[in-house]
């Protein structure tokens, strides 16, 4: 690059205190700072999560906190849960039936089914639904909770956040993500029957047996065991994401749709992982 | 500096040898020694010491931004200083965890700007949350009926069971001070206990601090920009300007003072 160009794409950084003055490019410039913030994000979360972990493993335990976040997180989302794997076992049920039917394997259909559900779709679709639903809730709580000063005004009680606020809220998505799970499997599978048998008539007792027939609970316990880790990262994230918030209500907004975002992504890329895990140690 | 101590024991024993100076009002309760904030390339605080004895009240005056909050933050530990100390009962708070720095809060009362009354429980249950937390001993009614005591001390005993968003500004005011009463606090920080109210409403702030401070005879430190209002609750004022106390006495002091920036605020206040 002749100096011609080089001047042409250079930026001269703002006179921060401390930093020379020293020609950069654009573009390394907003890498290099995206690469930072990453890092001191994961800086922070990983003190955060370090200050829930002494918070929630000292007493006083926040046992009837605990109980209603419990109702909060588990209760109020079983509904939604349910209906997603109602929809995700109707249209496994449907669009396997259509693939299977052109290899000539349509007796594999139940199979197809139970295995769809209990080894990813249940799980998967929970996590992303809880949070949808839950993330969103936490991190617009917390976050204004935050702004509002009501996390200081529980600090000056003496009595401390993140045991309050964090810990109960990151344990009862770690309780409660795999018996959502189990409600997103059980509607999925009732559901898929249904549609199953809509077309060509098939009873539960013969369609569960087909299709969980070669099964064992090393089919079933590990994918289910393994939302305690999405439940895991929606609560630290949301609790992370609403307790560090700044700037009034869009700082709150902002807080919701982060929470959401980044949760999501995570359950994603954590279930890539743990489903790698699951099939070299439970082959 | 003095090395934080982290066994509560020492604080009690502290405590208990300098109860009796502390009684007669010789010994300060809580003093900050040089304390230094910046935020950023922000310096707020630039070496900030004071202290203030059980029974008397301190009213810190300055202009909007000028680190008032900040001062009232640092002592309760909701910020760390850059340096310097906040010393309650002669304990350095700098370097105590979370659960320790708890032990030393429940001998504070905090009364937030904006009152930061909990939205989503009712005024009584506002008040009973440090009991809820704090004294276990106590059941639910005792609970109930010493969050009524509080209430009814500041005037909201028809307010039980409202919600914060239905009550006034004054009204919150009224209730987060009761809060920051439930747990029978030795200091009592105020953090603009007027500012956004209406005269009445100010004065009415002003005569309950007063009555308080005869009725528990705490060391209590009000943050204002208000000086009518800390003319007549404070025993001593100190006016703030760029991170430092410009002047430190009685009203009098103030008025006497040749100093630019006192003059300046007294003319204007």
């Amino acid at each position: 690059m002749n100096d011609r160009k080089l001047n042409a794409v250079a930026v001269i950084h703002p006179l921060l205190p401390g930093q020379p003055l020293v020609p950069v490019s654009p573009g390394v410039s907003s890498s290099k700072g995206l690469i930072n913030q990453f890092l001191e994000w994961f800086g922070d979360l990983g003190i955060f999560f370090w200050r829930v972990m002494c918070a929630a493993v000292t007493p006083p335990f926040q046992v009837g906190e605990l109980f209603r976040q419990l109702d909060e997180i588990g209760s109020k989302s079983l509904p939604l849960v349910a209906l997603a794997g109602a929809a995700t076992g109707v249209v496994l049920s449907m669009e396997g039936r259509f693939s299977l039917t052109r290899f000539g394997a349509k007796s594999l259909l139940p199979a197809a089914i139970v295995f769809s559900i209990i080894h990813e779709t249940g799980p998967i679709i929970t996590g992303l639904v809880v949070s949808g639903r839950v993330g969103a809730g936490i991190g617009a709580e917390l976050a204004s909770m935050k702004v509002t000063e009501q996390i200081d005004a529980i600090e000056a009680s003496a009595v401390n956040p993140y045991r309050l606020l964090a810990a109960t809220r990151i344990l009862a998505c770690i309780l409660m993500l795999p018996l959502l799970t189990l409600a997103a499997d059980l509607s999925g599978l009732v559901m898929g029957w249904v549609a199953q048998a809509l077309v060509e008539p098939i009873s539960f007792h013969q369609f569960i047996s087909s299709g969980f027939k070669g099964a064992d609970f090393n089919d079933f316990l590990p994918p289910t065991f393994k939302t305690m880790v999405f439940g895991l990262i929606i609560g630290l994230i949301a609790c992370f994401q609403g307790m560090r918030t700044r700037g009034g209500a869009a700082g709150v907004g902002r807080a919701a749709t982060s929470s959401v975002v980044l949760s999501s992504l995570f359950v994603i890329l954590a279930d890539v992982v743990l489903v790698k895990l699951i099939l070299i140690f439970f082959p | 500096m003095k090395q934080p101590e982290t066994s509560m024991e020492t604080i009690d024993q502290i405590a208990t040898k300098q109860g009796a100076a502390e009684k007669d009002g010789s010994a300060p309760v809580l003093a900050v020694e040089g304390l230094h904030k910046s935020f950023g390339s922000q310096t707020v605080l630039n070496g900030v010491s004071l202290a203030v004895s059980r029974g008397e009240t301190l009213a810190v005056l300055g202009r909007s931004g000028t680190g008032k909050s900040v001062l009232l933050r640092l002592i309760i530990g909701l910020e760390k200083p850059d340096s310097g100390s906040v010393l309650i009962h002669d304990q350095d708070i700098a370097g105590l965890g979370l659960d320790q720095l708890g032990e030393i809060r429940m001998k504070m009362g905090f009364l937030f700007q904006h009152s930061a009354l909990y939205d989503s429980l009712t005024v009584q249950q506002n008040v009973a949350f440090p009991l809820l937390h704090h004294k276990k001993e106590m059941s639910k009614s005792e609970r109930n009926d010493r969050a009524k005591e509080l209430l009814a001390e500041v005037g909201m005993e028809g307010a039980l069971e409202k919600m914060p968003s239905d009550i006034s500004g004054g009204m919150q005011k009224r209730v987060g001070l009761a809060r920051a009463l439930a747990l029978e606090p030795v200091i009592l920080l105020l953090d603009e206990p007027t500012a956004g109210l209406d005269p009445i409403s100010a004065a009415e702030i002003d005569d309950l601090v007063l009555k308080l401070k005869q009725e528990h005879h705490m060391a209590s430190i009000i943050v204002t920009h208000d000086l009518h209002s800390a003319k007549t609750v404070a025993d001593r004022l100190a006016l703030l300007n760029e991170g430092n106390v410009v002047i430190e006495g009685n009203f009098e002091d103030l008025q006497n003072s040749d100093d630019g920036f006192v003059r300046e605020f007294l003319k204007h206040s």
